[in-house]
């Protein structure tokens, strides 16, 4: 797990400007693909869930590095060899890591990162909500005794 | 000469800055006229001498002066003018000299036009400006001095990366940073409010502006940014939920809630300390993608191990400026008393929805931009964070905003009836459904999502149209109310412009991520194959060089039932002294789709190996973007900025509509 940082010629800056690391993509090559196109579409689909490892944030379906292009074939082997979907994601994980997975998967320190949009939201709401009864009672507890001696005194006049 | 001269002015700028950041918040503090004053010519002179400094640099770029080491590792002899003045801010050292010339030039901005500003509330807002620009003014001359000379100088440059050697991308930065930027200027009126320890609704008016036209910028580079992504990388995407993009897209969301409270602080004196919040947050977002630009830590733990110096100097600038300012949020904001109530059903409600949705979705994306950073150090796994996260995470908040947006625009404020406002939205309702439901029916086993963008994107974006219709008065000849529709405030025009643009926008994500076509073959030379409705015949592949790059060019006739629709000419091209190839795809831009065209490798047996896609309606996407950005400056252009915006009106007098 060691080739995870880029080792490309250029200055970390440019590749920032850059937005997105690839170089140039031919990604997935007419050879790798499958005769049937079932397997095919099952293998297009699962490569767009998988990170090219050597790439920054780049699925294996859209990566040209070497490395993608053997994923890919990997994956279509397993596929092949009648793995199903979770089980070729499962040996690839095996043999490289979750960092395979662009999609984190819902377990352990994970589920932090999941709930933390809806908690926020939630929060968000109930914050808002506790908010506005409070105001919403201010408001209707009507005029305070200065704003009724003012009235009051408007009427007077 | 003028190199030494440029990075004398920069140093000399740092100086005015220490300046303009103290005395006048001594001034406004003492209510000392002469020192207040300082800050006016202290930020005109800044921003002189840091455009000195900027033209000396690009001077060295434009004559290739390859004694200074940022030139050399950026440019080259042979590129092209554009891309010699672009590779001034192509680079880390030269991108922060842009930042700090566009900083203090919205400091000479508060200057040109605040005349009408209280003078305390302009020196503090002076004095804070003054202080971020001594922070990044420390950074560069510290840890990235674009001014570094080299002993012995090279005969020739290393080349600008040639992926950025493109037009989209030679103004992609500079619009980025005008809108990071920009959000200083919310920030540091946001700190001089917290100072004074007063917000109301002519603080309001003055924020409002600035936090317009950063947004309008950020929405213009991104959209460059994404544009460019889409024609140059090649493989027919838009957005990737890179790092980088993110750090664009979080400040741009923060900036549209804030620009939305703002609107509640001006014209009903409420929200005032979560619009202060937001501001504070809005610049703090720009100054974390500064740091995940600049630091290189999201791309690798390693990476940032390896030159910690830079990363740690941001980290420094975010942790003082957002550690000072929420402090000082903290103990002030409680004084922040709102003014105007408003009912559960009303405008404002719905504007703290939209707020609510908008944050969150910013943090969602925040938080899967650093998970993979946090679950390494703390948890000690090594995982990554893609689009099917993104796409997963963040797609709700927009569905529920796009969902909420065309009634909430047509609530009164302060107490509002849901039934009243729906009244003009129910053709619009049944209209989007019911061609969402069409839709549906005709792309039977396709994503949803086709049908579902088609529903949002109608619903929003006619929606728009009725509550811009409705404003004309309900009833009346109809004659009157076209008449009438020329007079309507360009606030009006512009929320109807935006909010029409974001709805173009959501259709045409949708439907280029459900609709697209893919085609990936060999073809021979001579040969040709069906593409959806067309026919592509592989004419010719042939060599060919250009200034400072030699090409494999492709010609590629594309005909629709025998009749021609274009020829086009997709290259592969290697740039030899940045030793880089990159594919240029070919694209013939239509109005219901775009016809994207790369050409791949040689094969073994002699054809080549070629990638063809229909992108439907492409050219809505940046076509939505562009009319977001219409509706903001169309809503600058408000009569209420222009004339008398620095009138602190007597609060109690707002209207209720």
């Amino acid at each position: 797990m060691r080739g995870f940082v880029w080792r490309g010629g250029l200055k970390p800056a440019l590749l920032a400007l850059a937005l997105v690391m690839a170089v140039p993509v031919h990604a997935v090559q007419p050879e790798e693909m499958l005769a049937d196109p079932a397997l095919e579409a099952r293998a297009r689909a699962l490569s767009k869930g998988l990170r090219c490892l050597v790439c920054r944030n780049e699925n294996i379906d859209d990566s040209d590095a070497q490395l993608a292009k053997d994923l890919r074939v990997l994956l279509r082997e397993r596929l092949v060899a009648g793995d199903s979907d979770e089980e070729a994601v499962a040996f690839l994980v095996d043999r490289y890591g979750e960092y395979v997975l662009l999609n984190p998967p819902a377990t352990g320190a994970n589920i932090l990162l999941w709930i933390a949009g809806p908690a926020m939201l939630l929060a968000g709401a109930g914050i808002a909500f506790a908010t506005f009864r409070r105001r919403g009672s201010a408001a209707a507890e009507g005029l305070s005794e200065e704003e009724k001696a003012r009235l009051a005194e408007i009427l007077k006049e | 000469m003028i190199v030494e001269l440029g990075h004398f002015a920069l140093i000399l700028a740092l100086a005015v800055a220490v300046i303009q950041s103290v005395v006048p918040l001594i001034g406004a503090e003492r209510r000392n006229a002469a020192w207040m004053a300082v800050a006016d010519p202290a930020a005109v002179v800044q921003f002189l001498l840091v455009a000195f400094s900027f033209a000396a640099l690009t001077y060295a770029f434009v004559v290739s002066d390859f004694s200074l080491s940022l030139v050399v590792s950026n440019s080259h002899t042979l590129k092209p003018m554009l891309y010699k003045i672009s590779g001034v801010w192509g680079n880390h050292e030269g991108s922060l000299l842009l930042w700090v010339l566009i900083l203090s030039l919205f400091g000479a901005c508060a200057v040109w036009f605040g005349g009408n500003l209280p003078p305390q509330l302009k020196a503090r807002v002076l004095a804070v400006q003054g202080m971020i620009g001594v922070a990044f003014m420390l950074f560069m001359l510290l840890t990235s001095n674009p001014f570094w000379r080299l002993e012995v100088p090279p005969l020739d440059g290393q080349d600008l990366n040639p992926l950025l050697q493109d037009p989209g991308l030679a103004f992609h930065p500079p619009f980025l940073y005008l809108g990071y930027v920009g959000l200083s200027m919310s920030f540091s009126f946001a700190v001089a409010a917290l100072i004074e320890g007063r917000v109301d609704a002519a603080w309001g008016r003055w924020v409002r502006p600035w936090t317009l036209v950063s947004w309008v910028f950020l929405t213009i580079g991104i959209a460059l940014g994404s544009w460019w992504a889409y024609y140059e990388l090649g493989w027919g995407g838009f957005w990737f939920w890179d790092p980088v993009e993110n750090a664009s897209f979080m400040p741009w969301l923060i900036a549209a809630a804030l620009l939305h409270s703002a609107i509640v602080v001006e014209k009903r004196e409420s929200l005032k300390a979560w619009t202060i919040l937001l501001a504070i947050l809005a610049f703090g977002f720009s100054l974390i993608g500064t740091f995940i630009v600049r630091s290189g830590v999201i791309t690798s733990v390693h990476a940032f191990a390896n030159d910690p110096e830079r990363g740690v100097f941001i980290l420094l600038i975010l942790g003082v400026f957002m550690g000072g300012a929420l402090t000082l949020f903290a103990a002030r904001a409680g004084a922040m008393e709102a003014k105007g109530v408003f009912g559960m059903v009303s405008r404002e409600s719905a504007l703290v929805a939209n707020n609510i949705l908008l944050a969150v979705s910013a943090f969602v994306v925040f938080f899967g931009t650093i998970w993979p950073l946090v679950a390494e150090l703390v948890f000690d796994r090594k995982l990554s964070v893609g689009e099917p996260f993104f796409n997963a995470a963040f797609s709700p908040f927009v569905v529920a905003l796009a969902a909420i947006l065309p009634i909430g625009a047509m609530m009164p404020w302060k107490r509002g009836d849901a039934g009243r406002a729906m009244r003009p939205l129910w053709p619009v309702l049944v209209l989007s459904l019911a061609v969402g439901a069409l839709v549906w029916a005709m792309q039977t086993g396709r994503s949803a999502l086709g049908p579902v963008g088609v529903i949002l994107g109608l619903w929003v974006g006619f929606g728009a149209l009725a509550d811009f219709w409705a404003r004309t008065g309900r009833g009346g000849a109809l004659a009157g109310r076209v008449a009438r529709l020329g007079r309507l405030p360009r606030a009006d025009w512009g929320k109807m412009v935006a909010h029409g643009g974001l709805g173009v926008t959501i259709f045409a994500v949708s439907a280029m991520l459900a609709w697209k076509t893919e085609d990936i073959r060999v073809v021979q030379v001579g040969g040709s194959y069906p593409l959806g409705p067309y026919e592509v015949t592989l004419v010719d592949v042939r060599e060919e060089a250009g200034p400072n790059y030699t090409t494999t060019m492709a010609e590629m006739r594309v005909t629709r039932g025998g009749a021609d629709v274009a020829v086009l000419f997709p290259e592969k091209r290697v740039y030899p002294v940045a030793g880089m190839p990159t594919t240029e795809a070919a694209i013939d831009y239509g109005f219901l789709r775009d016809i994207y065209l790369v050409i791949g490798d040689p094969q073994d047996n002699g054809g080549w190996a070629v990638r063809s896609y229909i992108e439907p309606f492409a050219n809505w996407l940046w076509g939505g973007c562009i009319l977001m950005a219409l509706g903001g400056l169309l809503s600058l252009t408000d009569r209420r900025y222009r004339v008398a915006a620095g009138a602190r009106r007597a609060p109690a007098g707002v209207p209720a509509e």
